[in-house]
């Protein structure tokens, strides 16, 4: 259930890694440097191998769990609704501590609706869900120039299935680094 | 710079030649045929030697069945073959057959591959009255209601029978026929990975179909300009929304809008001087006109809720639009001189995507009544609503431009499908493809 939902952030993590690499005037070279970077993230997370001190302080903790929050990028949302739901504020925290101590990394904050009303009025919903985490994000300290918000309305489903499990997996934003 | 080289990869835009025969959309008529009108075509008439070339009878007989006005006869329940015009017909045994009208016709070989195509229309129930008048004798034939002759090359074959339907189409109705149309829409099939989203155009019967566009990110919202040669729609190929106008036939493509969030909706004004659009960029969602000319760009809404969808008015007056100024999604209008906003729906939970018919009396939309999304009917003088669809999750309908029907989105065993309803709500047909999802169909204007 977990690795599922890990696979699927990292689903859309992998597309947003080449479009960095598109994006930037460097071409191969902009590839490396980013592998380079994920793999610091990844390091900066891990356990502390070579340490003295076995037992963690609280910030060292945070960090960790922090470090654990952030493997996530998907947070839900309900019908019609752009609102944070409480679950999903550990996870915001855990993006913004991130993004407040490296100023130069930049996140596109995907949007998403499910399939129920127009194509038109879902992508002005998922601009407004991915606007409500660019707000939260913003009020922990990130900064504007850090975030873009990306509404793709119900063009992107994870599950077509006309279920309402497939709607609550479609009603979503996405963060992208 | 390898930004180019990175768009080029990410949106690959072909033409492709189109398989000229094949239906892409089968239109399967889901209810109505007993509401239809019964009228007969016969089979033309093959004036040349060996096998006759291509049989024009077909398509007239399938464009009528798909007006939902008429239900054409079965071959086996016309009373004569090989009829080449009203002066083969024995017109008792057809009339006899109950149609209110027949269309007979023939081919004949013409000079440099080409043929001579006649047809005639025959109106059955008055030559029933002069069948019976015997005080005198028979000479003027005025049971023949249309009929044309004209040369044609073979590929040229299917369009001559459309045409042939628009003038019985016209002759019965007293509406102009829209037979000679055409359909955009936007295909989504993981199989075409990594083009999996690709915008098309066919004929309105799904023949001739042509892919204008191949990308690897979503495509939204076709719309046609007035004149039918362009396409405006929303593209993500550079991974957010913009919009674009794209030339039918010359393959020409032009970026029009690439503000920060929202680029939508882009629908052309009457005259096809404008683009109304959906932009974000000035921090909430709100309705724009582009000057094409200019590029100009005037903000025609302006309020913190979404407003999204702009349609025009026949007239190019007023736009119609969804809001949720009132808290849920309905429709309202705005005059563009005096920008008067003016609330149009008031029934049903929600009321979205709505646009006016062509004769201005109508405003067909998207209702929401007790969670089910259908395609819905406005009587604008009264407000009367009358909901014309059953299927499930309906969206983006596009009104014919005779305005007799309704081409949809809608959801059919967990894919988007096209959907087609009568303006009267009794005819409804699907449009299922082969593979895929097929979704934001765009019914172009006269052609």
């Amino acid at each position: 259930m977990k690795l599922n939902k890990v696979a699927k952030g990292l689903l859309f993590a992998i597309p947003a890694l080449a479009l960095t690499a598109c994006s930037s005037t460097a071409g191969v070279d902009a590839d490396s440097e980013i592998l380079d970077n994920q793999t610091s993230l990844e390091q900066a997370g891990g356990p502390e191998v070579g340490g003295l001190d076995q037992v963690q302080t609280a910030e060292e903790r945070q960090r960790e769990k922090y470090a654990e929050l952030r493997r996530e990028h998907i947070l839900y949302f309900d019908f019609d609704r752009a609102d944070i739901r409480p679950e999903f504020g550990e996870l915001l925290e855990a993006h913004a501590a991130f993004l407040v101590e490296n100023p130069r990394t930049r996140v596109i904050i995907e949007g998403h609706a499910d399939e129920r009303g127009t194509p038109e009025y879902n992508i002005a919903l998922s601009e407004r869900r991915g606007k409500a985490v660019q707000r939260y994000l913003q009020s922990l300290g990130v900064l504007s120039s850090q975030m873009e918000v990306v509404p793709y309305g119900e063009e992107k489903l994870l599950d077509s299935a006309a279920t309402e499990a497939a709607h609550t997996k479609n009603r979503r934003a996405v963060l992208v680094y | 710079m390898n930004v180019k080289s990175c768009l080029a990869a990410l949106a690959a835009i072909l033409m492709m030649s189109s398989a000229p025969t094949r239906a892409a959309l089968e239109i399967v008529i889901t209810e109505g045929v007993n509401a239809a009108r019964p009228v007969a075509v016969a089979p033309f008439r093959w004036l040349g030697d060996g096998p006759i070339p291509n049989q024009i009878a077909d398509v007239v007989s399938s464009d009528l069945s798909r007006s939902g006005s008429f239900s054409p006869l079965a071959l086996s329940a016309l009373p004569q073959r090989n009829v080449g015009g009203e002066a083969d017909l024995d017109l008792p045994a057809w009339i006899a057959t109950g149609a209110e009208a027949v269309v007979v016709g023939s081919i004949r070989p013409a000079a440099d591959q080409r043929f001579e195509v006649s047809f005639e229309l025959v109106d059955l129930l008055r030559a029933q009255a002069s069948v019976e008048d015997t005080s005198g004798p028979v000479i003027k034939k005025d049971h023949i209601i249309e009929g044309r002759t004209t040369v044609i090359p073979q590929a040229q074959f299917r369009r001559f029978g459309h045409r042939i339907s628009d003038l019985v189409y016209e002759a019965l109705t007293g509406n102009k026929g829209a037979f000679l149309t055409k359909i955009a829409y936007v295909t989504v099939d993981e199989q075409a990975a990594p083009f999996k989203f690709q915008l098309r155009v066919a004929d309105y019967d799904g023949y001739n179909e042509t892919v204008l566009l191949r990308s690897r990110e979503p495509l939204m919202s076709p719309s046609w300009s007035p004149d039918g040669k362009k396409l405006a729609y929303v593209s993500f190929e550079n991974r957010r929304s913009e919009i674009y106008i794209q030339d039918l036939y010359t393959q020409q493509r032009e970026r029009i809008t690439d503000f920060a969030g929202i680029n939508g909706s882009p629908v052309w004004s009457p005259d096809g001087k404008k683009l109304a659009m959906t932009l974000s960029k000035d921090g909430s969602t709100e309705i724009y006109i582009m000057e094409l000319a200019t590029r100009q760009l005037e903000r025609i809404t302006n309020h913190y809720a979404i407003d999204t969808e702009p349609s025009w008015a026949p007239d190019g007056q007023s736009l119609v639009f969804t809001s949720e100024r009132g808290g849920r999604p309905q429709i309202y209008q705005i005059m563009l001189d005096s920008k008067r906003i003016k609330r149009l729906t008031f029934q049903g939970e929600w009321n979205l995507g709505g646009s006016i018919t062509p004769d201005g009396k109508h405003l067909v939309m998207v209702n929401r009544t007790n969670g089910q999304y259908n395609i819905a009917r406005m009587e604008l003088s009264s407000g009367h609503i009358d909901v014309l669809t059953e299927t499930y999750l309906d969206e983006s309908p596009s009104v014919a431009p005779n305005g007799s029907m309704i081409i949809y989105s809608t959801s059919h065993n967990g894919r988007q499908v096209l959907a087609a309803v009568s303006m009267d709500g009794r005819f409804k047909a699907r449009l299922p493809m082969q593979v895929g999802s097929v979704k934001a169909p765009a019914w172009s204007p006269f052609l």
